[in-house]
């Protein structure tokens, strides 16, 4: 299918649920992009993983007494992110066993929730898998509404988010209030989370807040520059992925994840300073001394 | 009236002593040398200044008024091992995330902030270098930026805790002439460090501990054996006292 085609389908008022989903899909990355930085710097990328799981039963329970998915979701994910918030405090619990066990304890919860629901097994592909039909025109809104909400919050405690990422103890003798920045943080995760599950899918939503930040960490060793290319990497990965997923129909939170990982491979491949070829390239270029020397070596001249 | 002043300590940790009748006194100019063994409590009392730690009894006075976090007359070099060196950041920014506490919620830097980044990075002679990813500085220049980072608040009171440990002797060297000429401009520097030589070197004064203060002078009046063999728990023998002998 061409792009013009694609185009064409868009402002189809018969497929009015392709620009829905474009939009959310496009919110959502560009919102997992920059919350996935803080995630992928500070290596919590386990508890992004426990508040996906967790948003089930919450998501469940709300399709069973038909309320909004989204809210169910984020009520769930909220109360489990303060869960991990408060454990994680005490650094002699080992706080990665209890995630482990709290998370797989939800999803088994949010199994038997929905199983009480009729012709589950549908509705249940598509919390796992994600898909791009059947979007309520509420959910643009409160997507976009949450997405704001979510980017203005990161802007005004950024210095804050990066000073406790870089040294806890400094921050706490600074006077931070350490605690409560890690709770608005695993909050702020768990709303990314949340209003990415639609389209993308439960399984697959980690991959939206890890792969562009880690692709954009790869091609950077600036912050700012990192928190604005994660974004833009996610963004395009949505676009794309749901342009071919239309095409050739496949999965949409599948084929959005894939492109984002085939820019995370290329970046690893690529990155100028970094990458894997710059390093071989610079090897190769140590290796061999300059021409110009080469030739006054003694001995060689004829 | 002490810039510092620790009155009858006492910390517990996980139910167990740890600090037992500490009591320390710091003034501007000062330079001191915190020994003691590994476990003696050298991070836990400099944690308890910083009021980070709670205390069983006790008190802790900075400048004449109870310590607290968030108060800037104490600039804290923790280990660098607490520092995440792998993120993305130019040393100029590491040292402004000292001043985060100071500008407050929502703020952004400012003139006068940058001026103090500026000042601290002159201080300890990283001006150079600050534009560089803190990723890729050696052991001795990221030392360097923790001592910016505490220095950009204009502390009164510096706490070091083992600035020369995993440095070589013209680091260290380098190191030690700074933290001496921070106690010359009216500091109170207090460190810990295992570096008995670099300690005897450049402090003015030596505190050796061991969950409780077992001496506290100049380095020439601690040449008694029984007070290091008491610290370390080590033999008659042992080339630590030789060491001492020989300062
Ligand atoms: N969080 C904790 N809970 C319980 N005990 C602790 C805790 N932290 C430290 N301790 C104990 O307190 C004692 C003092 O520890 P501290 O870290 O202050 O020693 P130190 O003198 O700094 O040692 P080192 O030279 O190894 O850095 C040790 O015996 C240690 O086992
Ligand atoms: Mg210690």
């Amino acid at each position: 299918m061409s792009i013009t085609d694609f185009l064409t389908d868009l402002f189809n008022p018969n497929l009015a649920f392709l620009p829905k989903a474009l939009a959310i899909a496009v919110m959502s990355s560009i919102v997992c992009g920059v919350v996935g930085c803080y995630v992928v710097l500070r290596g919590m990328a386990f508890i992004g993983d426990a508040v996906a799981h967790a948003v089930f039963p919450g998501i469940a329970v709300a399709f069973v007494l038909q309320g909004s998915l989204v809210l169910g979701g984020a009520v769930a994910g909220v109360a489990t992110a303060l869960l991990i918030a408060i454990f994680s405090q005490n650094r002699r619990v080992k706080e990665d066993s209890i995630i482990g066990v709290f998370l797989v304890g939800a999803f088994a919860l949010g199994i038997v929730i929905i199983s009480q629901a009729p012709g589950y097994a549908g509705s249940l592909q598509q919390f796992l898998f994600g898909s791009i039909t059947g979007i309520p025109d509420r959910d643009v809104y409160v997507v976009g509404g949450a997405g704001l909400v979510i980017l203005g919050l990161v802007l005004a405690l950024h210095k804050e988010f990066v000073a406790v990422c870089l040294d806890r103890e400094m921050s706490r003798s600074m006077g931070l209030p350490v605690f409560w920045l890690d709770i608005v943080l695993y909050v702020l995760v768990t709303l990314a989370v949340v209003i990415s599950l639609q389209t993308i899918g439960n399984i697959l939503v980690l991959a939206l807040l890890i792969t562009p930040a880690a692709a954009a960490r790869l091609l950077t060793d600036r912050l700012g520059v990192m928190m604005l290319l994660a974004p833009v990497i996610g963004g395009s990965a949505a676009v794309i992925g749901l342009y071919l997923s239309w095409s050739y129909d496949t999965p949409v939170g599948g084929t959005i994840v894939l492109i984002a990982t085939a820019v995370f491979l290329a970046a690893w491949l690529l990155a100028p300073r970094h990458g894997l070829l710059a390093k071989r390239w610079r090897r190769v270029g140590a290796a061999r001394p300059p021409r110009r020397h080469r030739q006054r070596l003694p001995g060689r001249s004829p | 009236m002490n810039e510092l002043e620790v009155d009858q300590l006492e910390v517990d940790l996980g139910g167990r002593p740890v600090l037992r009748d500490i009591n320390l006194r710091l003034d501007r100019g000062e330079l001191v040398g915190l020994l003691g063994p590994n476990g003696a409590g050298k991070t836990t009392l400099l944690r308890a200044i910083l009021a980070l730690t709670s205390i069983r009894s006790g008190r802790v006075l900075v400048g004449g008024k109870p310590s607290r976090p968030g108060r800037c007359e104490i600039g804290y070099v923790p280990q660098r091992h607490e520092f995440t060196w792998d993120f993305p950041i130019s040393v100029e920014q590491a040292v402004l995330s000292g001043r985060t506490g100071r500008m407050g919620l929502f703020r952004r830097p400012g003139v006068a902030d940058w001026r103090a980044v500026g000042a601290a990075l002159d201080r300890v002679q990283l001006t150079e270098l600050r534009r560089r990813p803190v990723g890729e500085l050696s052991g001795g220049q990221r030392q360097r930026v923790l001592v910016a980072r505490a220095l950009a608040l204009a502390p009164r009171i510096l706490l070091l805790d083992e600035p020369f440990t995993g440095l070589d002797m013209p680091t260290q060297e380098l190191l030690g002439d700074l933290f001496m000429s921070l106690a010359g401009a009216e500091h109170a520097v207090l460190m810990t460090t295992h570096d008995l030589v670099a300690a005897v070197d450049t402090c003015s004064r030596l505190v050796l501990l061991n969950g409780r203060i077992i001496a506290d002078g100049h380095p020439a009046d601690l040449q008694d054996a029984a007070l290091w063999t008491t610290t370390f728990g080590v033999s008659d023998n042992s080339p630590l006292l030789k060491l001492v002998k020989a300062i």
